[in-house]
């Protein structure tokens, strides 16, 4: 692994047990970063309200990204479409912090996802499963999070892939030496990225969870499942006291493993989003199967 | 038997108590509440976002529990955002902790890109070169007369010691050199012999 690509994994490392907000403008970073959220999404619409609105989502305006990292002194964040190596190349040039190759955004490539090892600047990436986590790895993420179903306020999808990710982690951890080229075929993986995970119980890089988180018991759940720390898109800002819930989801994290805390911070707390139940969501409007 | 505490609020926790498992470290401590510290020789601050984990410290009866902590003389190490935490002066806002008699520039590297690796040896630690890691880190702008320079880099002060309390810019945790915490778990053990 070069320096630069271990720094970048690195700096997800320091956001460990925290929370990554999804902002829309200046105002709402600054209320993240007073909430202690440990990063900031800048995006034009969150994905509950891209999902409502439909049509091409593309990169935000890098001047609206602009205004959010002279707002806050935390990490800053923004989303391109996967595939789209120029709105990264865009990206890289602002100084942002880091860049989620997102499948919130429209795809733009049907094939391939950006060859992030050609940037400095770091990638988060989505993955439902151990096999798209480590392709993701291989063409040089620096983070991973579960896909989970965007915008919805349903955490259902992120559960399923935080468990199989690490369900699939536990199974490669029993395998002998001989196993791992057959795995490595099956999961359309690295050889030596499946080697890692083998060999160490865990992915190479930190992995949060994102995707449909609504409440402190949702992020709570997700730690316990075993996420490193998580991200909140319409969760926090589509709720109608943003202020305390985003606060006390930052708590949660901290203490996902007290139910007696868990419940303190649970009381009081304003309507959450409004969800969707997947059930209804036709299989095209579904963001997790865009890029795998 | 020394029990190493680790403030686990939010940041780089278990990269710590990897390294302090592998100098033989058995009993460590992930602190959240304040009660959990009476049990501990010496404390660790991670690294992570200064902003989120000082939030909930000044929220929460542990920030005058760490300040009683330091003050009985047991060791206290911050590596970056615990550096944060315990200055006197931080650029631009209110300070948390207020132990350490420095002035802090925050991210004062800059952002991401701007994150970097170097070496450089550290007389006080050890004799070899030790890798030093730098992630949107702070650098020290001032220090008081009670502080001591542990390392200076390029004109920027980013290691220094203060009687029980030392701070660093850089993460040693996030590299495969165990001497710093070597140092740290050194420091405890005097305390303790002292205090016998």
């Amino acid at each position: 692994m070069s320096e630069r690509a271990q720094l970048n994994k690195n700096l997800a490392q320091m956001l460990k047990n925290g929370v990554i907000m999804d902002v829309t403008n200046p105002e709402q970073a600054r209320l993240a970063e007073k909430a202690g959220a440990v990063a900031v999404m800048a995006l034009e619409r969150v994905p509950a309200d891209l999902r409502k609105q439909g049509g091409v989502a593309r990169m935000s305006d890098p001047g609206m990204i602009k205004e959010i990292m002279e707002a806050v002194s935390i990490p800053v964040m923004a989303k391109v479409r996967i595939g789209h190596f120029v709105e990264a190349q865009i990206l890289q040039a602002l100084g942002l912090d880091y860049i989620d190759e997102s499948e919130v955004l429209t795809p733009t490539d049907q094939e391939n996802h950006i060859d992030k090892t050609a940037f400095t600047i770091p990638f988060v990436c989505g993955a439902r499963n151990l096999g798209e986590a480590l392709r993701r790895i291989g063409e040089g993420a620096s983070m991973i999070r579960s896909k989970g179903e965007a915008g919805t306020g349903n955490i259902i999808e992120a559960v399923s892939h935080m468990r199989a990710i690490n369900n699939a982690i536990k199974r490669l951890t029993t395998l002998s030496r001989e196993e791992l080229m057959a795995t490595s075929r099956d999961l359309a993986a690295p050889l030596h990225l499946v080697e890692f995970v083998a060999a160490n119980g865990r992915l190479p890089v930190v992995n949060f969870a994102a995707g449909g988180i609504a409440t402190p018991a949702d992020a709570a759940l997700m730690m316990q499942l075993g996420a490193d720390g998580v991200f909140v898109g319409s969760g926090v800002f589509k709720s109608t006291n943003p202020e305390k819930r985003a606060r006390a989801i930052v708590l949660a994290v901290t203490h996902y493993n007290d139910p007696v805390t868990l419940l303190e911070i649970s009381k009081n707390l304003g309507e959450p989003m409004v969800g969707i139940n997947l059930d209804l969501l036709d299989k095209t409007e579904r963001l997790a199967e865009r890029g795998c | 038997m020394t029990t190493i505490g680790i403030l686990a609020l939010q940041g780089g926790i278990e990269e710590h108590q990897a390294h302090l498992n592998r100098l033989g470290i058995k009993h460590i401590v992930a602190v959240k509440k304040a009660g959990q510290l009476a049990a501990c020789q010496g404390l660790i601050l991670p690294g992570g976002e200064s902003t989120a984990i000082g939030k909930t410290l000044r929220e929460s009866p542990l920030l005058q529990a760490i300040t009683g902590f330091a003050k009985q003389g047991k060791p206290v190490w911050g590596t970056c955002a615990g550096l944060i935490l315990l200055a006197q002066n931080i650029s631009g806002e209110n300070n948390y902790l207020g132990l350490l008699q420095i002035s802090v520039c925050r991210n004062g590297y800059g952002r991401q890109l701007d994150s970097f690796k170097t070496t450089a040896v550290i007389p006080e630690v050890s004799e070899q070169p030790l890798p030093l890691v730098f992630i949107r880190a702070p650098y020290i702008s001032q220090i008081g007369p009670g502080v001591k320079v542990l390392l200076k880099l390029n004109q920027k002060i980013v290691a220094v010691k203060q009687k029980n309390i030392i701070a660093t810019s850089f993460h040693p945790e996030l590299t495969d050199d165990l001497s710093f915490h070597r140092y740290f778990l050194e420091l405890v053990q005097t305390a303790n012999d002292q205090k016998k």
